[in-house]
């Protein structure tokens, strides 16, 4: 362990920590955009889409998401695909994503009063013109503070990848740990990195939701 | 693309063993997680009255860190990283440690929204016919705050025993380790991997509907008609 | 010796001044009534009473014994002084029997089987014998409220305090909460109540104390006070409430 200055292994945490960066980010972009698709659907669609769309929900609320990285990577293998861990993870995390904003958002849809659609329905809208002119934009602004809130489970739930071979910061963090035994100051080092990636994200999600809902709420 | 299960026939009793593992984990985490955020919420529900005391700073910075890392990453630090502090810890202790930690600090954040939503009168009350603090957390604050945020606590609960899959990390013999055992023997991960989910599935929903049980008994006080 | 005996009380709220010194002594088994506007003090006095509040200045005793300050332990309070809310403030989840008897049993560390015994007799007194393993939700707010009585009688105090008890109720339902306080003063128990019930305040006090601006304006027999009046503040406050 002498080998490696504590430089060295804050160094090499810090280039893994930006695959962390970079798997959050797909996986929220990508999430937000399958969710969107989700959500839209969900609240126009017929009813067997809507019961579709919820069994998807609740079968990724309702699983492991290590189980998802598992599936997603060896089940591309029984397709005949050969993918990477980066492919596997990005795909698992994006739909684990999705359908967790798919249920937050459908929450703040259903928490604009049914009033609103019934005055843009009777003012001659339809269904798109409601959703994008009345609905939407209400629903919005309730959506903000949980969504930056999951975010954070996002970040966390990427360290899953390590698993599945996928470099970031915490498969470096073991990495690191079995060349230069340190376990202590390593993971207390991968922590650190965690926690400065979500904490003001969890403190900003808090003053969104403390700014939407009066200070009463906590 | 062919799928065959019936290599996983052999396995049975390891899936059971695993089975068994992760049901028992999450029993014990379960409620040793509840008891921990009572003690945290009560210590820092005492604090919150004036100016935060360094238990209150503690307890509150326990929590964030908890909820602001991994689990993954706490538990290779309780397992890796106490042996090398001196503290020998086997991987099944490792593993309950880190799961009742973690529920512990998500379940005192949820407690005390519940604890905040007591009504003044209830505190007054209590004082009223002369009870201390604690005599009055334990027996009029409690057992309503729980039954108000009862419905997070379950889920809360839930994503604990979905998240003890990555226990099989640290070579604990739960559910994951059954599937990764028997994909290193079978090479049929995908078929493994699909089985298990659907146990792991299956649990959420018991968990569920047991705690949902569990719940109208001990809150039956919040429905009203006639007696 | 009076029970209560209330000196130079002060109490403010900040900048606001809520209590201006009141002097109030209160005999053992005397029933006082005390009225007035809303903000001119009297639930702060009551409040003060039991130390739900702690007043800035001045002194209370009781059986010749201080309460104020840390001379009594909310133990030893309770056993003196009970107390009855407006909004009744049962816990909810405890039964009607369970709700009585929480405070023997935690407070006074009286064995189970007594303090069943006590909770059992304090229901029959307010006539909620029938219904000991309801929950609150399952009753009326009448009904509550003579529970919420049960549960200050059951620590056996000295003098019991009522803050508006009938305030939130149904008018239908006022009756048979002042039908149990009624049969309590007549049994000799100690009672000072907030009220706006003013019927109730001249059949059944044996004195009324009317309140203004945090100081006690008025105060004599429930008799000669509402019908002749001293001053003009009490007349316009009997023209407005009745």
């Amino acid at each position: 362990m002498t080998d490696f200055t504590l430089w060295d292994i804050v160094r090499n945490l810090l280039l893994a920590g930006r695959w962390t960066v970079v798997l959050s980010l797909i996986a929220f972009a990508g999430g937000a955009l399958v969710g969107l698709v989700l959500t839209l659907a969900r609240m126009g669609g017929l009813k067997p889409i809507r019961w579709l769309i919820r069994l998807y929900v609740d079968l990724f609320q309702g699983t492991p998401l290590l189980m998802q990285l598992f599936l997603a990577y060896f089940g591309a293998a029984v397709l005949g695909f050969d993918v990477s861990a980066w492919t596997a993870a990005s795909v698992a995390l994006t739909l684990f994503t999705s359908a967790f904003l798919c249920d937050i958002w459908r929450g703040c849809v259903e928490a604009v009063p049914s009033g609103q659609w019934q005055a843009s329905r009777v003012l001659g809208l339809n269904y798109l013109q409601s959703m994008r002119h009345v609905i939407l934009p209400q629903a919005l602004r309730l959506a903000v503070p949980p969504t930056v809130g999951f975010s954070v489970q996002v970040i966390k739930g990427t360290a899953l990848a390590s698993v599945i071979g996928f470099v970031e910061l915490t498969k470096a963090g073991t990495m690191l740990n079995n060349a230069a035994f340190a376990p202590f100051t390593i993971f207390a080092l991968v922590a650190l990195g965690y926690f400065i990636l979500c904490y003001p994200l969890s403190r900003y999600a808090r003053h969104l939701e403390k700014k939407l809902y009066g200070a009463g709420i906590r | 693309m062919t799928l065959d299960f019936s290599t996983l026939l052999p396995y049975t009793d390891q899936i059971l063993h695993g089975l068994m593992t992760t049901l028992w984990l999450t029993a014990v985490t379960t409620m040793a997680g509840i008891a921990l955020a009572i003690v945290v919420a009560y210590l820092r529900d005492g604090a919150s009255k004036g100016r935060p005391s360094l238990v209150s700073r503690l307890l509150g910075g326990y929590v964030e860190v908890i909820r602001n890392t991994p689990f993954i990453v706490q538990l290779f630090f309780l397992f890796f990283g106490l042996p090398a502090l001196g503290i020998p810890i086997s991987a099944t202790v490792a593993a309950l440690l880190a799961m009742t930690l973690n529920l512990g600090a998500y379940t005192a954040e949820i407690l005390r929204a519940g604890i905040d939503s007591t009504q003044r009168g209830q505190h007054e009350a209590a004082r009223a016919l002369g009870l201390s603090r604690l005599q009055s957390f334990r027996h009029v604050v409690l057992v309503p705050a729980f039954s108000r945020v009862y419905p997070s606590l379950i889920s809360q609960c839930i994503i604990v025993m979905l998240g003890s899959a990555v226990v099989s990390q640290i070579s604990v013999f739960d559910l994951t380790y059954a599937a990764n055992f028997i994909q290193s023997r079978n090479f049929r991960g995908f078929e493994v991997y699909l089985v298990v989910t659907l146990i792991y599935l299956l649990l959420a929903v018991g968990l569920r509907l047991a705690f949902e049980f569990v719940g109208r008994r001990l809150f039956a006080f919040r429905q009203g008609g006639s007696a | 010796m009076a029970l209560v005996s209330v000196k130079d009380l002060h109490k403010s709220f900040g900048e606001l001044e809520v209590l201006k010194g009141i002097d109030l002594e209160v005999e053992a088994g005397e029933v006082v009534s005390i009225i007035g506007r809303s903000g001119s003090g009297k639930s702060t006095l009551l409040r003060c009473l039991n130390q739900l509040e702690r007043h800035d200045w001045g002194t209370i005793v009781l059986a010749d014994q201080r309460l104020d300050g840390a001379a009594m332990s909310p133990g030893e309070l309770s056993q003196n002084v009970g107390m009855v809310f407006q909004s009744f403030n049962l816990f909810p989840h405890k039964t009607v029997v369970e709700n009585v008897m929480l405070a023997p049993l935690v407070v006074k560390q009286t064995p189970r089987g007594e303090a069943r015994r006590i909770a059992e007799s304090v229901l029959a007194k307010v006539g909620m014998s029938e219904k000991v393993d309801a929950y609150p939700a399952q009753l009326s707010g009448g009904q509550q409220q003579r529970v919420a009585i049960a549960r200050a009688l059951a620590m056996n105090p000295k003098v019991l305090l009522c803050d508006e008890v009938t305030s939130a109720l149904d008018p239908e339902l006022v009756g048979e909460v002042l039908r149990v306080l009624e049969e309590l003063a007549r049994e000799g128990m100690t009672l000072i109540l907030v009220t706006h019930e003013m019927k109730f305040a001249r059949d059944v006090s044996d004195r009324v104390v009317f309140m203004h601006q945090g100081r006690i304006h008025e105060s004599g027999d429930p008799q000669t006070l509402f019908t002749q009046p001293r001053t003009p503040e009490l007349s316009q406050f009997i023209a407005s409430v009745l």
